[in-house]
Parts: structure tokens; sequence; C-alpha cells
């Protein structure tokens, strides 16, 4: 019959519309169907039915540990009475080299003497620039600068806002663990299992191979804590 | 045992017998053309070098002879050191599958020009006016040798090594103004007006009179009379840029006869950036996230083609899990990219929006996948060198990881294909619409360098995957989807069977992730300054959900940059045949049309 695909077509858009009202139903006892946090995750599963739509920015949905925006500085958590912690760059320029787009500008810290302090003087990233690509954060050795979460950073003033500078970037340490806990943890294991390794090959002075397979062995799980499993 | 079985053989009368249809090939050209096709002596170069004034023949045998009947690629490269710039052909097979017969045609950089391939491979077309336009290289005998990513006026050829952009700092990546005494700067402010800048001879910043384009609509012919014996006027009309049906920023330039469709030119290059030269400048490894920027619906698929080239380049291996993960990436993107793709179709047909988002749905949750996987929804940079980036998520929005992606392709995306049937497949407007629009013959569609659904949907069983297989897929089980009458219908069908088997390749994916878990996901430490172990050229071509995705790589020994990084865009490529196939129907139809081949501006542009 001529017009019947259009009426089947027709079904699935009612089927669509009525969906939505079934699981608005469903969640009358339990919180609603917006502004809900535990119905939000449900229905952006793949258990969700009828319209999936999130009404952001009222509801959020959560991001998941490897999401990447802006990255942003580690340092240590600051002392009592002091603005900013330790920072964790050494400014090697690493992510500087590996950035494609160019965004980040490092100066290195000098000593009195003149020769380069393992630390950054000024830390510039232009976020206008910034792709978003995590490469910095992927090749930085020391888990000195990550990618944030933090993507509300619009902003009515682009030539003011939108270089951030060392102050902007530094975050502590305690920021990352809470916004990526496992992926910290696995970094932070990987970190003291090297620092073991290391002592380790420094009381066995005299050890030939055995330093070697040690050193293979760290290798290995550096990679893997990198690259594998638990990242 | 008799004496016949003791006897050696006899030579054979014909010596040059060859397990390859690619040497068979070169070596018929070179027995042919002894003077005019000689090897290529340059370290790790395939293929041959013909001399300029003999391309044509040789493209003809070619084609004729030798059964090399695809121009997939043409693209320029300016070989400055020698004062030269070349032009690289690859042609394929089409029937028997297998590599590509490269062609290098050299030419001195003060006077480049080299005959046109369009009358021969008429899908030669678009490639060659852009090697023009960045080369500078005058292909005598094409038919409209005009600019074609940047406009009429440009100044200048821009992939030429000697020039150099607005914002020029260096010549390679990472710039030295960036550590270790970084001093933060815009991009802006070095472009100090007039400073950096080149303008063409007479052109004024401020105002005065300018005519533009005026070769284009000289260019547009007035063929025939759609309406004899009424008096009527032909109009050319700008569709485009700005208009919703564009999918982006095209411009089709068209000649009218009523409603009638009597002359089509595409226009692009709005969102032109040139990649090429970015990706020349950048290292290696900065190349993998732009590449997410070009078809940008498809990133994993872009960032596997590129790192296929680099690989072949360094002869690096991939693990075992790793090419199975890429190959769960590559097939999911092709299920999202064509959902998308019919989505929009529907809403250039005047679907509005209701199937399309319907269509979200199973991408949304795609989508969730690759952002907990990669770290991104869209711009994935998820390849590396010789595997991926990071081993598959621990979960998906609190579901476990395997748990997820079995329900996602047991369940949801089977479910919304077959919704996705129901909704259209037997519409009477979408058939009414779409049936005998739009036609592309199989022979049109192989002369016009058409890929991916275009050409499968016009009956040319061509797939990369199977024509010359790369990562797994020659141990895995699937079908190419080819359909035959070569209209919009057929081109909506073509990619409801092409994620049909997607979901069958996928489902054999599955349990090897599942035997290899926990198994390395890289083949060696990440460098992030490679050099490159030894020079040469590669060229890795994957099947995009868009068509044939390729990648032109050159480089030297110990560099850290490619010499030269050309994109074969599937996209661009296609709309090669976009007058051939819009001429003679209405101006609705165009619209349909240009969705059937499924575009995304930042792939043509690039």
């Amino acid at each position: 019959m001529y017009g019947l695909g259009i009426i089947k077509g027709m079904a699935i858009t009612m089927k669509h519309f009525v969906a939505t009202y079934l699981d608005d139903l469903r969640w009358l006892t339990n919180g609603g169907r917006y502004y809900n946090d535990e119905a939000l995750l449900v229905r952006q599963s793949l258990k969700g039915q009828g319209a999936i739509t999130v009404f952001y920015p009222e509801e959020k949905l959560p991001v998941p540990e490897r999401f990447r925006f802006v990255p942003f500085l580690v340092t240590d958590e600051p002392a009592a009475g002091q603005q900013w912690g330790q920072d964790w760059c050494t400014s090697c320029g690493i992510c500087a080299k590996v950035c494609p787009p160019q965004c980040i500008w490092i100066e290195r810290g000098k000593q009195p003497n003149g020769r380069p302090k393992p630390e950054p003087e000024k830390f510039f990233i232009d976020i206008d620039i910034c792709m978003n690509c995590g490469l910095c954060a992927e090749f930085c050795p020391f888990d000195a600068i990550k990618m944030d979460h933090d993507y509300e950073l619009a902003s009515y003033d682009r030539t003011t806002a939108h270089i951030h500078d060392k102050e902007r970037l530094s975050k502590p340490i305690s920021y990352w663990r809470e916004i990526a806990p496992k992926k910290a943890e696995a970094e932070a294991s990987a970190r003291d299992f090297v620092k073991l390794a290391k002592e380790r090959r420094k009381n066995k002075k005299g050890g030939e191979a055995s330093g070697q397979e040690e050193r293979m062995e760290e290798a290995k799980a550096r990679q893997l804590v990198y690259r594998g499993k638990l990242y | 045992m008799t004496d016949t079985m003791l006897k050696t053989p006899e030579p054979s009368s014909t010596p040059d017998v060859y397990d390859n249809p690619v040497d068979e090939a070169i070596a018929a050209l070179k027995k042919r053309y002894p003077d005019t096709v000689v090897d290529d002596s340059r370290e790790n170069y395939s293929g041959v070098v013909v001399n300029a004034n003999n391309i044509v023949e040789v493209a003809e045998a070619l084609r004729d002879d030798l059964g090399f009947n695809y121009l997939s690629s043409v693209t320029g490269v300016d070989l400055i050191e020698d004062n030269k710039l070349e032009v690289v052909y690859h042609a394929y097979n089409i029937e028997k599958g297998g590599g590509a017969v490269v062609l290098h045609v050299q030419v001195d950089r003060d006077n480049p020009i080299v005959p046109s391939l369009v009358p021969i491979f008429p899908g030669a077309d678009f490639q060659e006016r852009e090697a023009w336009d960045m080369f500078g290289i005058r292909f005598d005998g094409h038919p409209d040798l005009r600019r074609i990513l940047t406009w009429d006026e440009f100044h200048g050829h821009p992939l030429r090594k000697d020039w150099r952009e607005p914002f020029y700092e260096a010549d390679a990546k990472p710039f030295g103004s960036r550590w270790p005494g970084g001093s933060v700067h815009r991009a802006e402010e070095q472009n100090i007006y007039g400073k950096n800048v080149q303008y063409p001879s007479g052109w004024v910043p401020t105002g005065g009179e300018y005519e533009v384009e005026t070769n284009m609509y000289e260019g547009v012919t007035i063929s025939r009379d759609a309406t004899p014996g009424l008096k009527t006027d032909k109009v050319i009309v700008n569709m485009g840029p700005q208009h919703p049906s564009t999918h982006g920023v095209f411009r089709m330039v068209v000649t009218l006869d009523g409603e009638t469709i009597m002359g089509l030119r595409p226009v692009m290059g709005y969102l032109h950036r040139n990649h090429e030269k970015i990706g020349e400048r950048n290292t290696f490894i900065q190349n993998i996230p732009y590449t997410d920027r070009l078809d940008y619906i498809s990133s994993m698929s872009n960032n596997h083609g590129y790192v296929l080239a680099i690989e072949k380049l360094m002869g690096a291996e991939v693990t075992e899990r790793a090419e199975w993960i890429r190959i769960l990436m590559v097939e999911l993107t092709r299920v999202v990219n064509h959902l998308w793709a019919l989505g929009f179709l529907l809403n250039d047909l005047g679907a509005m929006q209701t199937p399309m988002l319907y269509f979200y749905i199973e991408r949304e949750l795609v989508l969730d996948f690759f952002e907990a996987a990669a770290g991104s929804r869209m711009m994935c940079n998820y390849m590396r060198f010789g595997g991926v980036a990071y081993d598959l998520p621990d979960d998906v929005r609190g579901q476990p990881i395997m748990q997820f992606l079995h329900d996602l392709i047991y369940d949801r995306i089977p479910k919304a294909l077959e919704q996705g049937d129901g909704l259209m497949t037997g519409n009477e407007i979408l058939r009414n619409r779409s049936i005998g629009v739009g036609y592309l013959s199989a022979e049109d569609a192989i002369a016009y360098s058409a890929a991916g659904p275009v050409l499968r949907a016009s009956g040319v069983p061509y797939d990369v995957r199977r024509a010359e297989p790369y990562s797994y897929y020659e141990h895995l089980d699937f079908d190419v989807a080819v359909r035959y009458n070569g209209d919009i219908y057929d081109r909506f069908l073509i990619r409801m069977d092409e994620m049909r088997q997607s979901l069958r390749i996928l489902e054999q994916v599955l349990p090897h992730l599942k035997a290899t878990e926990g198994a390395p996901i890289i083949g060696s430490k990440p460098q992030y300054a490679l050099r490159m172990p030894a020079g040469g050229e590669a060229y890795g071509r994957v099947e995009n959900p868009k068509g044939e995705l390729g990648y032109y790589v050159t480089a030297k020994r110990r560099s850290s940059n490619p010499e030269r990084y050309h994109v074969r865009a599937p996209s661009f490529i296609n709309l090669t045949a976009l007058e051939k196939m819009t001429v003679g129907h209405k101006v609705a139809d165009s619209v349909a049309i240009l969705g059937s081949i499924d575009i995304v501006l930042g792939e043509v542009d690039r």
C-alpha cells in the first residue's frame, strides 16, 4: 500500500515520543527524571530511554578521568600560611617541545651563578592556541603537567584572560587526586617504584648484571602504569 | 621414475613472471618506454620517474593496457635543493586490487609545466588544480586551471618551501622562542601590519575596485535550452557558502534554467588553513592531533591512516592488542560517521532533525566510549606510532568496559539500524526523492576517482580493507558492501549495509580484546622527538568512512619533520563528480546529491 512506509516511520516517532513520558513516570517517585544526578546517569547510559537531553548548565555530565582540557601545573600542597606549594616542574622543556600548536612558553630559572635551575621562572599557556591534545601531560617525565577537567573557561575578553600564567596554572596535587583518583594513584605508585629501585641500586654498589635487570623491570613497570591497564 | 620427470624444465618463453601486478606493470612500462620511464633511485622510493613530455602516453597505457584505471592521488612536491618540482601520481588497479603504481614527474622549478591528465583521468581535475594552487605547477591542457583552495588573488604558492606564512616563526617546530627563555607573545603581535604579509602588486588594503572571480563566471557554460519555445534567461545562483545544506562553508555556483541545473561549479577553501604546510612544520608526533581536525566526524580513522604511513616509513611494529583496539575504534567510527551522514542526508531531504536526532542517541554512546578511552569525544588523538595512546578504560559511565561494548555492539547499534530501516528505507517520500536522482555510472565513478560509499554504490566493489589489507583486516570475515544503481537511494542503502558489516567485524574483534587483556598496547616507548631512521616516501591509506584516505609522507634520514606531507582527502576528491551527478536535476535535488556524497569541510578545505 502506498504510504505504508510513512505510517511505519510515524509509528517509530510515536514510540520515541511515548518512551520519554514512560520514563518520566518511572522516575516520578525517585526524584524525577530531570535535575537528578542518578536519573541523568541512567538516561545517558545504555539503559537510557526516550529523550536523552542533558539540561546544561543545570545538569552536568560527569567527565571521565582521561578527559582532557587546558593543562595545569602540579605543585606540592602549599605550606601553612603560604599560597603556593613547590613546583613539580623542572623546566626541562619537553612539554614546550612536544606541544603541537606551540602554546607553552617556559622561562627556565637561573641560579645566582648563572647556571640553570631546575625550576620554571615563568610559565605561560595561551589557551586560545591550546588544542587540548594532552601530549604535554603524556610526555612529562615528572608528572608535573596534567590535563584539567574544568571546561568552563569562556570569558568576555580574550586579551586579558586567555594567557594563563604560572599562578593561574598551578594547582596542588590534591586537586589532581580529586579529579583523577585512579590515574593519580597509578602515577604515584610508579614514582615510588622508580625511587625504590634507585635506592636499591645505590645500596648494592658493586652489582653488575642485577642492576640492569632492575632497570628493565623498572622501565616495564613505568610502561605498564603509563600505558597499560592501570592508566 | 621416467626420464621426462628428470628433465630440467625449459626456460619459459616469458622470463618476466611477477607475483605482483605492480611490478609487472612497472616492468611493462619500462619495456615500452625505455628512455622515458626509469626507476626512482632515491632511498626507499617506489615507482618510476617519468619524463614530463610522455606522462600522458604513459598514463594512457597504464589505464588501457595494464588495468591501472583508478588514479587515486595526484600531488606536488617541492624539491628545492634540486631546483625541481615533482608531481606524484598514485594509480591503482581497481579489478585486481593491490598496491599503487607510483609515477614521479620532475620539472624545472622556474618553469614547471606538466601535461594535464584530466583527459585520461577526469578525477585528476581538482587535484591538479590544488597542485597548481599550492605549488604553481601549470598543467598544460587542463580545462579549467584556477586556484581551488585559496582565492584567485592569492599571492604565491604556499606549499613551496620558500613561501612563508604571515605568522611565520621558523621552518620547523619546536620553535626556539618557547624554551628556555620563553617570553609569551600572541601570534597577531608577530604580524605587524605589512611587515610579514605579502600582497599582490597593485592591491590596496583600504578599498579600491577589485574584480573578483571573473574567470569563474566566464567559465560557467550554458549548454542547452530546457524549455524550447519559451523565452527564458539563464540565471547564475550562488548556493552557499552560508547555506544550511552545504554542511559547512561550501559554495555551489549553479547555472539555472528555471529550476533545472545546467552547470555547477563547486567553490571551496573557506576553511582552508593549509593543513599540509602546518604538517611540514610539525614534528611527526605533533601531526597526530592535527589529523583529528581533518574529517572531524571520524578522527580515529584519520589517526589510523597517518600512523600507518609513518609506521611504514620508520618500520615500526604494532602490538597485537593495539591492532585490535585500532580496529574496534575505526569500525565504531564508521558507524558513527554513517549515522551522522544518514541523519544529515535526511535533513537535506526535508526530514528536519527528527531522524538525525534518533541516530545521535547511539552516536552519543559511542562518543562516551571514545571520551573514556581517549579523553575527548571527537578530537581523539588516540593512536601512536606502534600502538595506541592508552589501553581501554575500565568502565564507561559506570558500566564495565567489555559489558558496555558487548551491549553496544549486540544490542543498541543493531536496534538503531533496524529503527533507521523502519523509519526510512520504505518511506515513499524518501524513495521518490532519491531513486534515480544523482546517478553516477560505474565507469564514471572510477574515472572521477570517487571513493568509498560513492564508488561502491555505483557497482564497483572496491574497498581498501580488501584491496590492500592493512592492520588485521585480512583475518576478518566481512563482505564489501556494493549496490548497483548509483543514485542517492543506493548511497543511502550502502551506508546501512556498511554499518552492518562493521558490526560483523566488531563482533569478531571483541573476543580478541578479551584474550589480549593486559598485553602491551604499544611496541616501543613513545618518543616525543622521533627521528626518522631512514629517509624515503610512504603512502598510508585506509578505508575511511568517506572513502580512501591516504597520507603521502616523505622524509629525510634523521629528520624530525616530514619533508612533504600530503592528505588525499576523500571528501575533496569525491566532489569532482558532483557536477556530473547534478546536471539536469532540480535545485532541491542538488542539496540531496551533495548530502549523499557526505562531505566534511574540514577535510575538503584542509
